[in-house]
């Protein structure tokens, strides 16, 4: 079946791993992914913090490109992305006025119509029902799914898994035989867009997900976004010198864990890429 | 010949500043079938009543229209005045000036119009009227409370000794309610079951109260003074009469790992049990969800061992039926369990406890004998946390009210774990004190000065556990909301009140209102605390809303009286205005054909089958009977009615169209 | 048209601001907290107030930019208010009247470097926008060491991945940002 898909900018560049093992995903159960024409960065967290209509008209160019497309249903890999998009399909939704002066900016028609998928509804629509029998290198190690702030919050918006302690990753976790521990950080924010402009904030949070992580005895920390991923993983140095426990516990996309766990090739998934080193 | 008196008042300014009262008046005089008629400042007044009294006297009236407020307002006082004056009440009725004419009109010739146009309409209504008389229902003294907490105890002995008899039914196997969980009350530090046990017996042992614990009620029927109540014996498995409450059966269960209810699932039960030592009546139930015989056919260990052979495994539910006056509901609410909450862990951690579980913890004879121990290990916690507003006060939960008795019971309890931890530290998060009861406020403040208990202003974010301890991050908002985390080692939530479970589906069998959480609501919130919008039907205690001891002993005693108000009369006087079948003449004895979709439609099975014979005693046809005593005047029958045989009392279908035709003919 | 901020924002943004009883759940949860001059609770009773002065700390202070729309404190207030759109109104705000605190600087440089990045490619550039990150903040030291070992690893860019409608996109940003009010 055809899906839209919209990688985002992260995906492009400093997230490459996770596109491709996105990628390798679809390919390995026949998802057709269509990205979206011309798209253009949904305008992530400097837009909102700067601009109202700026941070809903770049989201809403995306949308209205996609259903020009033709596209009903967009996987949108990146959390923030995700986040963006599914806030300003809920305004534009909720305020007429609001849909006619921002397609005006955008110069583009704009029905509001299409249904955001993240990539964990993307495992358990398209990859889970497909799952029996394919995996051949179980996964077996203590995972610590950890799933950001923008995934879960606010549900009245995304409607997906709850907001306290979700277990939607964990489920997809246990069924390629990981165990997911019970842990305390799984939606504590890892320090977000401070990462170049304050990185002592993301030293501080992200070292507490780690601590925390390590202390419940996890092998591997197992996200979905990118921010997350790249706060985890290319900052484990300062975190490391933060917290003074240096800790070398890996950091996977659940679509690398997948890949791993189907026998798909490291380099395939782009787990070389990453700065602490995979070694399980 | 009709010989109407027209009475219109003009209610000081809120009619007549709006209707030309004295136009009204006139016009009216010249009407066909007007005796009388006049225009009066206050017609509700005395010398307005007196007004009415001698027009009827002296003019010989066949009927009255007082065109003022609305019926509701005063139709009971010049019904009452027309009957003084020998005229039958019920040949009185009420024109609408005020809220269907001036208050909802602009002064204009119009409105006056209007008003004329109303008050033709009741002219016309009142030359149809029939005199009709009250109907008299006798009372039956007996009042039935359903719910044996400290509300339904009193409200049983205060009824049983003004010298009425008291039907008491609670769900569970003892009365008690949850004031026998309690370890110690605010604000004197009262040992609970200490004041409350010597009641509990003086119920059982009282000649005027019948009392069945493990019983429902399975359905109620009738009216005020007239209900018939069906009560559900839920089977104890036990013969009373036998069962000397000795307790060896309770030694000899070998299924003892059940969670027990009194303990909130902190302590274990047998399967044949008594809820606490003392219960009353001291004799045990069998659990059949839990026991042995009843889940795999195997034990009856109980049978071989009683002395007396009071156990009985095939023993079924028994339905009573109990003819009673009034229903008094105590039944009491219930607290949300720490699963409630998804940032407190839902419910997963066995240290975050409800504060009614940590009454259990500080009761002498509760679990761990009064020693205030972690569940998870049974250490004593030398760090405890109390977090205030649990659930309450808190719109995104869906419960935007005050539970009202927290912050005492939270002061309580902080104060008994200093009593019984000397070095330990103690912390309440709260949002705001309400002590304001008597002696309240010095409570609070003694947990503060005295017991040193830290109080800190703000509410608690999450909680979660590392390593045995639990992680708490609260805010001092008192200190420019300040991050404040503690490392605690038990946490007791002070969980919402809330309404007992099965409170619905109770309230719909007795046609009792309710709100959108389950209390049951009272007449009017300020002036009928006890009272409910069915009549005999009487509300006390926290099924109304969370309440305190003192609050809910004087509800009893305030449901009391009104009962014993209700019983003082041998007989109540109920509205004529009911409907009734048509009767005529043979060979047709009434147009009724007997298909009785009025009886399909009568909320309140007030219609009876009624069997015209002739003198050999041979069926001529089976007819409709309205039952005086049950029919409430819905006029739903009315409306089914296909040949228009069934008709209301007072709002007859002559009536109506005399109404309509005076409207339409100008 | 009224002038107390407060009212501004509920116009702005429909949230009440009144609503907040000040139970401190927001300050609690926040990451940022014990960064921020003003908690979250703090910052909303300082709103309430009316007072001007306190309007003023409001929008010259630091908690506005530190925030990190992790949106905690929403998903816990009984109140359901919606901080994150409080603050993102904040922001803007304090921009327009050029309050802005000095220590957010940098924040603040980042967002539009980025945005800049945006407006120029239609995709965010990594390096271009750190290069103007750098000029605007003179941190020229700032991720000096990640910068090779992410191109080592394939994950930076050398060149910009332009869209081709690049001249939509500079309509949108001139009728939104670059606005003159």
């Amino acid at each position: 079946m055809a899906l839209g898909f919209y990688p985002g900018c992260s995906l492009k560049g400093s997230s490459r791993e996770y596109n491709e093992s996105v990628l390798a995903l679809a390919r390995a159960f026949d998802i057709q992914l269509t990205e979206i024409n011309d798209w253009n960065c949904c305008g992530a967290t400097a837009a909102h913090n700067l601009n109202k209509d700026l941070s809903f008209a770049l989201p809403a160019r995306i949308l209205a490109l996609a259903e020009k497309q033709g596209l009903s249903e967009v996987l949108v890999p990146c959390a923030a992305c995700y986040s963006r998009l599914a806030t300003t399909l809920h305004e534009l939704k909720k305020e007429d006025g609001l849909r006619t002066r921002i397609s005006e900016v955008i110069g583009l028609e704009l029905k509001a119509s299409i249904t955001l998928i993240n990539v964990i509804q993307l495992i358990e629509k398209y990859v889970l029902p497909a799952l029996d029998g394919r995996v051949v290198k179980p996964f077996n190690h203590k995972v610590a799914c950890y799933y950001g702030c923008l995934l879960v919050r606010p549900h009245g918006i995304l409607n997906f898994d709850r907001e306290e302690e979700p277990q939607t990753m964990d489920a997809v976790m246990a069924k390629i035989g990981a165990s997911p521990i019970d842990w305390a950080f799984k939606t504590e924010c890892c320090g977000a867009g401070l990462s170049v402009s304050r990185t002592s904030t993301v030293s501080r949070l992200s070292g507490k997900i780690i601590t925390d992580a390590v202390d419940r005895g996890a092998e591997a920390i197992i996200v979905a976004c990118p921010m997350c991923h790249s706060n985890l993983d290319m900052r484990r140095k300062s975190i490391n010198e933060f917290t003074g426990s240096p800790s070398s516990i890996p950091v996977l996309y659940i679509t690398q864990a997948l890949g791993m766990a189907l026998g798909i090739e490291r380099k395939e998934l782009g787990i070389q890429r990453h700065f602490v080193k995979v070694e399980i | 010949m009709a010989r109407i008196g027209v009475f219109i008042c003009h209610c000081g300014e809120n009619i007549g500043g709006t209707v030309d009262c004295e136009k009204v008046a006139r016009t009216v005089a010249g009407y066909d079938g007007v005796a009388y008629s006049i225009d009066y400042k206050y017609m509700c007044s005395d010398p307005g009543q007196s007004l009415i009294k001698q027009a009827i006297k002296e003019k010989e009236l066949t009927g009255v229209v007082v065109a003022a407020c609305s019926p509701r307002m005063h139709e009971p006082t010049f019904r009452r005045a027309c009957s003084e004056a020998g005229l039958n009440p019920y040949l009185c009725e009420m024109a609408n000036l005020r809220e269907h004419c001036s208050w909802v009109h602009e002064k204009s010739d119009a409105t006056t119009e209007k008003a004329i146009d109303l008050v033709r309409m009741l002219v016309e209504k009142v030359k149809k009227n029939h005199a009709l008389q009250t109907i008299k229902v006798p009372v039956t003294k007996t009042a039935l409370v359903i719910g044996g907490g400290i509300a339904g105890i009193q409200a049983s002995l205060d009824i049983a000794n003004a010298g009425h008899q008291v039907v008491l039914i609670d769900r569970e196997p003892s009365i008690g309610g949850h004031m026998s969980q309690l370890s110690e009350t605010f604000p004197t530090l009262d040992c609970s079951q200490c004041i409350l046990t010597p009641r509990m017996v003086e119920v059982a042992q009282h000649p005027n109260i019948t009392l069945y614990t493990y019983a429902e009620l399975e359905s109620i029927e009738g009216f005020i003074g007239n209900f018939k109540a069906r009560i559900r014996k839920k089977a104890k498995s036990i013969d009373e009469k036998l069962c000397t409450g000795c307790g060896m059966c309770i030694t000899k269960c070998p299924n003892k790992k059940i969670p027990g209810e009194f303990n909130e699932g902190l302590g274990t039960r047998t399967a044949i049990y008594v809820p606490f030592p003392q219960a009353v009546p001291n004799k045990p139930v069998i659990d059949r969800l839990n026991c042995t015989y009843y889940t795999k056919g195997k034990c009856r260990v109980c049978e071989k061992f009683c002395p007396t052979q009071a156990i009985r495994f095939d023993q079924e539910d028994e339905i009573i039926e109990i003819p009673v006056g009034a229903v008094v509901l105590a039944t009491g609410f219930t607290v949300k369990d720490t699963g409630f909450f998804p940032e407190y862990g839902y419910g997963k951690y066995r240290d975050v406890i409800t504060g009614l579980q940590f009454e259990r913890l500080a009761s002498a004879s509760g679990p761990t004998f009064g020693e205030i121990r972690r569940p998870s290990d049974g250490k004593i916690p030398q760090k405890i946390v109390f977090v205030a507003c649990a659930g309450s006060r808190d719109p995104a939960k869906g419960i935007p009210y005050c539970s009202k008795i927290c912050c005492m019971y939270t002061a309580k309890h902080a104060m008994l774990y200093q009593h019984k931890v000397h070095d330990g530290e103690s912390y309440v998060f709260y949002m705001d004190i309400r002590a304001a009861g008597k002696m309240y406020e010095e409570f609070v403040r003694r947990a503060i000065e005295e017991d040193g208990v830290n109080y800190i202003r703000g509410r608690v974010s999450r909680i979660y556990e590392k390593n045995g301890k639990l992680i708490v991050k609260g805010a001092d908002t008192l200190l420019n909301a300040m991050p404040v985390e503690i490392e605690a080692d038990m946490v007791v939530l002070a969980t919402a009140g809330v309404a007992n479970e099965g409170s619905e589906e109770l309230a719909q069998k007795l046609h009792v209102s309710y709100d959108e959480y389950g209390f049951f609501s009272e007449a009017h919130p300020k002036l009928k605390p006890v009272e409910t919008n069915t009549a005999g039907i009487f509300l006390t205690g926290a099924c109304q809303a969370p309440k305190d001891i003192p609050e809910t002993v004087s509800q009893a005693s305030a449901a009391a009286a009104k009962v014993a108000g209700l019983f003082s009369k041998d007989e109540l006087s109920r509205e004529p205005l009911i409907a009734v079948v048509n009767r005529s003449a043979p060979p047709l004895y009434s147009t009724c054909v007997g298909c009785f979709m009025c009886a399909t439609a009568c909320p309140y099975q007030a219609i009876e089958h009624e069997e015209i014979r002739d003198r050999k005693g041979q069926l001529i046809k089976t007819v409709a009977r309205v039952n005086p005593g049950l029919c409430q005047g819905c006029g739903t029958c009315v409306a089914f009615c296909r040949s228009k045989s069934i008709d209301m009392e007072g709002y007859s279908h002559e009536q109506m169209y005399a109404e309509v035709m005076a409207l339409l003919n100008d | 048209m009224s002038t107390l901020l407060k009212e501004v924002i509920t116009e702005n943004t429909g949230i009440r601001i009144d609503q907040c009883y000040q139970c401190g759940k927001c300050s609690a949860g926040c990451p940022l907290s014990e960064e921020m001059d003003y908690p979250p609770s703090y910052l909303i009773r300082m709103l309430q107030t009316g007072n001007a002065d306190l309007e003023e700390k409001v929008l010259r202070s630091f908690t506005i930019w530190v925030c990190l729309s992790c949106e905690t404190c929403y998903s816990r207030c009984p109140m359901s208010i919606e901080i994150p759109k409080i603050m993102d109104f904040l922001r803007e705000r304090s921009l327009v009247e050029h309050k802005s605190n000095r220590k957010a600087k940098k924040i603040i440089a980042f967002h539009r470097s980025f945005l800049k990045s945006i407006e120029r490619t239609g995709r965010l550039y990594e390096l271009g926008m750190l290069a103007d990150y750098k000029l605007h903040t003179a941190d020229l030291m700032q991720d000096m060491d990640l910068a090779p070992k992410m191109l080592a690893a394939g994950k930076l860019n050398i060149f910009p991945e332009l869209i081709h409608d690049r001249a939509n996109l500079s309509a949108v940003f001139s009728k939104t940002i670059k606005k003159k009010k």
